[in-house]
C-alpha cells in the first residue's frame, strides 16, 4: 500500500473519530433523537476489513449489512456522510429519508443493505444476500459486521449452519468489544474465543488484534480473497473496545476506569498515526493540519447540509409502507 | 378448464413462476426431494434443480430471514412454512424485517418475498398444530395478506404474490389442500386485493376467508331452505381490507355475520365489525354477529376439538340468531 493511501486511511479514521463525536455533541443540543450507538475505538475493523473488500462501486460491489452502530460501516462503503448525518439529523435528504434514524442507515446504491436494531437479525439476511450473489454468479460477497453478544442468539447458528451447508460467499466479522451493553463476555458465553465456535459449523475462521489497521487488513484481506475465490463462508473476529459507552444513556458501571485506560493506549488512530510518523509518511503538523480540514468539513459541510436540511413532509407520513406505484396486474382492483 | 386440486394449483403456480424468471426460488423443509409436505412442489426439484428448490434445515427464522435477504438483492423467494405455528419462530425476521424494510430505508430496499403457511385446524392435531394466527400478520404494517379460499384463488394469487414488490403472506389451510376446483389451462392472475362476493343474496352478509367461506357458503344453502337469502363475502385479502365491497353488501342486506375459524378476541371479526359500524352504521338493522372459536387453545378429543371450531352450524344457527329467528 502506498504512502499516499496510507494517509488516507489515517485521515479516514481521524474522520470516523470526529464524525462520532459530533454525533455526540448534536445529541446532546437534542438535534439527534433516538438511540445513538457510537463506534470510537473500534474503527480498525470497519474500515481496515472494507478497504479490502470491493466497496464504492456502486451495485457491483460486495453487500454490507450490520447492526445498529452503522454509521461508519455505511461511509466507509460509499454512503454519502452527509446524507448519514442528515439522517440522524431526521431529515428527508437522510440516507433512508428520515424513516430510519441512527440505527437504519441504507443506500442501496453502493449495497450498504441497511443497519438493524435486532442483535443478531442481520445474520440470516447477510447470508441470504450471498445467496443472490451465487445466484447471478457474480463474484460479489456479502459482509456482514456484528458483535460479540450477537453470537448468542438463535439466529448465528441457523446461518453459521445454512452459508456452510449451501457455500454461502458470505464474510462474518465479529467485532469482539467483550461487551454486550453491560454483560461481560464471559459472563454470558460458554466459549470466549468466538472463532472457536465456527468447528461446529465447519466454517474457516479467526481471531486478530482489532485496533491495529495493519493487522487487521492483512487478516481482512486473506478472508475475502477466501471467500471470494473458494466461494465459502469465513468468520474473522477482531479483538476490539468501545471507548464510550453503549449508547448514550450507559454510566458504564459494569467497567472499571483502569481497563478503559489499559485500550485507549491501544487505540486504533494513536497506534496507526505514531507508526506513519515513525515511516517518515506524516508529520505531526500534517496530523494537526488535517484535524482542521475534517472539522471545517464535518461542520461546514456535513452538519450545516443536516441542519439546512427539510424535516419529511407529514402528508408522506404513509409512503414506503409497501410499493407506492403497484402493477395493477398484481394487486386488483378485482375485475367483477 | 381442468378440475385440480388446491395443492395441484399452487404446485403450478410454483412450476409457471419458476420457469418464467431465474431469480424466483423456492425454500422451505422437505419440498425439495421430499416434494413437499402437502406436494405443493412436487416434481420440481427434479425439473429446476437443488439450487432452486431448496430443502432447508429447521431453522424456520434464519431460512426465511435468508429468503428476505436474496429478495434484498433482486430474487424472488417463495417460502414454505410447514405450518403457522412453526411461522411464530420467523416472526421476528417477517414482522421486525420484511415488513418494515421498505419504510425504515425511505423506500430505497424492498422484500419482494413470498410466504406460504397452512394455518387451521385439521383432525387432531392438538394445541401445537392447529392455530390459525391471520390476525398477527392483518395487524403489522407493510405486509400483504392473502387466503385463498379455494385452486383458483390459490394458483392466481400465488402468481401475483410472486410478481408484487411487497413481502406476500398466503395463508393456506391444512384443509384445503384436496378441495376441487375448475381452472382455465391458460396461464391468469388473480389480484392480492379486493373482496369477492362469491354467492348474491338479499337478507344477510355473511363474511369469510380461507377456509370459513365455505362455511359460509353451506350455511347459506341451508338459509336458503328456510326462505332467508344470504350473501356470501370471501375477503380474499385480510391485509388491506376491501372495506367497500363490504359496505355495499351490508348497505344492501342490513345485516350481517362474520364467520372467522381463530378465536374472537383481537381477531379478523372484530376488525371488520368495527369497519362496519365506522363505515355503515346505521344500515344495520340488527347486531352484528361473530362466530369464532372458543377461546383454548385447541383441545385433541374429537368431541372437545369439534366443539371449539365453528362449523357450518354455528354459522346458520348465528345467522338465524341475526335475522331473529331465534
Ligand atoms: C433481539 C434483541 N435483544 C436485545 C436487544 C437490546 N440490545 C441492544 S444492543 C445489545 C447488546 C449487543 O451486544 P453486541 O452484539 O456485542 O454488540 P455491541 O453493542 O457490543 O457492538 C442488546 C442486548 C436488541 N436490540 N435486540
Ligand atoms: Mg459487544
Amino acid at each position: 500500500m502506498n504512502e499516499a493511501d496510507r494517509k488516507r486511511l489515517l485521515r479516514e479514521m481521524m474522520f470516523y473519530r470526529r464524525f462520532e463525536d459530533r454525533c455526540f455533541e448534536a445529541y446532546m443540543e437534542r438535534k439527534i433523537g433516538g438511540f445513538l450507538h457510537l463506534y470510537s475505538g473500534q474503527e480498525a475493523v470497519a474500515t481496515g476489513v472494507l478497504e479490502k473488500a470491493r466497496v464504492n462501486r456502486g451495485t457491483d460491489g460486495d453487500y454490507v449489512i450490520t447492526g445498529y452502530r452503522d454509521h461508519i460501516h455505511a461511509i466507509k462503503t460509499g454512503a454519502p456522510p452527509r446524507e448519514v448525518m442528515a439522517e440522524l439529523y431526521g431529515k428527508e435528504t437522510g440516507s433512508s429519508r428520515g424513516r430510519g434514524g441512527s440505527m437504519h442507515i441504507f443506500d442501496p446504491t453502493v449495497n450498504f443493505m441497511g443497519g438493524y436494531a435486532l442483535v443478531g437479525q442481520p445474520f440470516p439476511l447477510a447470508a441470504g444476500l450471498a445467496l443472490a450473489c451465487k445466484h447471478k454468479s457474480t463474484d460479489q460477497i456479502a459482509i456482514c459486521f456484528l458483535g460479540d453478544g450477537a453470537n448468542n442468539q438463535g439466529t448465528f447458528h441457523e446461518t453459521m449452519n445454512m452459508a456452510s451447508i449451501w457455500d454461502l460467499p458470505v464474510l462474518f466479522v465479529c467485532e469482539n468489544n467483550q461487551y454486550a451493553i453491560g454483560t461481560r463476555i464471559d459472563r454470558s458465553t460458554a466459549v470466549t474465543d468466538q472463532y472457536k465456535r465456527m468447528c461446529a459449523y465447519n466454517i474457516e475462521a479467526s481471531q486478530h488484534d482489532g485496533m491495529d489497521i495493519d493487522v487487521v487488513m492483512e487478516a481482512a484481506e486473506k478472508a475475502i480473497d477466501y471467500v471470494r475465490g473458494k466461494r465459502r463462508p469465513y468468520f474473522i473476529e477482531f479483538m476490539t473496545y468501545r471507548f464510550r459507552g453503549h449508547s448514550m444513556s450507559d454510566a458504564k458501571g459494569y467497567r472499571t476506569r483502569e481497563e478503559e485506560k489499559e485500550w485507549e493506549k491501544r487505540d486504533p488512530i494513536r497506534i496507526f498515526s505514531a507508526r506513519l510518523i515513525e515511516e517518515g509518511v506524516i508529520t505531526p503538523e500534517d496530523i494537526k493540519a488535517m484535524e482542521k480540514e475534517i472539522d471545517d468539513e464535518i461542520e461546514n459541510d456535513i452538519v450545516r447540509f443536516a441542519e439546512e436540511s427539510p424535516p419529511p413532509k407529514v402528508e408522506d407520513l404513509t409512503r414506503y409502507v409497501l410499493d407506492d406505484n403497484p402493477d395493477p396486474r398484481w394487486i386488483g382492483p378485482l375485475q367483477k | 378448464m381442468a378440475v385440480i386440486a388446491y395443492w395441484e394449483a399452487i404446485r403450478r403456480a410454483h412450476d409457471e413462476e419458476l420457469a418464467n424468471d431465474p431469480m424466483v426460488i423456492a425454500m422451505g423443509e422437505d419440498i425439495g426431494v421430499a416434494g413437499g409436505t402437502y406436494k405443493a412442489t412436487q416434481g420440481l426439484y427434479d425439473k429446476y434443480g437443488p439450487e432452486r428448490v431448496i430443502d432447508t434445515p429447521i431453522s424456520e427464522n434464519s431460512y426465511t430471514g435468508i429468503g428476505i435477504g436474496a429478495s434484498m438483492a433482486g430474487m424472488r423467494p417463495i417460502i414454505e412454512i410447514m405450518s403457522i405455528n412453526f411461522a411464530l419462530l420467523a416472526l421476528d425476521t417477517i414482522i421486525n424485517a420484511a415488513a418494515k424494510i421498505r419504510y425504515m430505508s425511505g423506500g430505497r430496499v424492498q422484500c419482494p418475498i413470498v410466504i406460504r403457511t397452512p394455518g387451521g385446524t385439521a383432525h387432531q392435531l392438538a394445541a401445537q398444530h392447529s392455530a390459525r394466527l391471520a390476525r398477527m400478520f392483518m395487524s403489522t404494517a407493510g405486509l400483504r395478506v392473502v387466503t385463498p379460499r379455494g385452486p383458483l384463488d390459490a394458483y392466481g394469487m400465488l402468481k401475483s404474490a410472486v410478481r408484487c414488490n411487497d413481502p406476500v403472506i398466503v395463508i393456506e389451510h391444512e384443509q384445503m389442500y384436496n378441495l376441487k376446483e375448475e381452472v382455465p389451462d391458460e396461464e391468469f392472475f388473480r389480484p392480492l386485493e379486493g373482496a369477492e362476493v362469491v354467492r348474491e343474496g338479499e337478507d344477510i352478509t355473511l363474511i369469510g376467508y380461507n377456509y370459513s367461506v365455505h362455511l359460509c357458503l353451506e350455511a347459506a344453502r341451508r338459509l336458503e331452505a328456510d326462505g332467508i337469502s344470504a350473501e356470501v363475502i370471501d375477503l380474499r385479502a385480510l391485509k388491506p381490507i376491501d372495506r367497500e365491497t363490504i359496505r355495499r353488501s351490508v348497505e344492501k342486506t342490513h345485516r350481517v355475520l362474520v364467520a372467522e375459524e381463530d378465536e374472537a378476541p383481537v381477531g379478523v371479526g372484530s376488525e371488520i365489525i368495527t369497519g362496519i359500524i365506522e363505515d355503515c352504521f346505521f344500515a344495520l338493522d340488527a347486531q352484528p354477529v361473530r362466530i369464532h372459536a372458543a377461546d383454548v387453545p385447541v383441545p385433541y378429543a374429537e368431541n372437545l376439538e369439534k366443539a371449539a371450531i365453528p362449523d357450518a352450524d354455528d354459522v346458520y344457527q348465528g345467522a338465524l340468531k341475526v335475522m331473529g329467528r331465534i
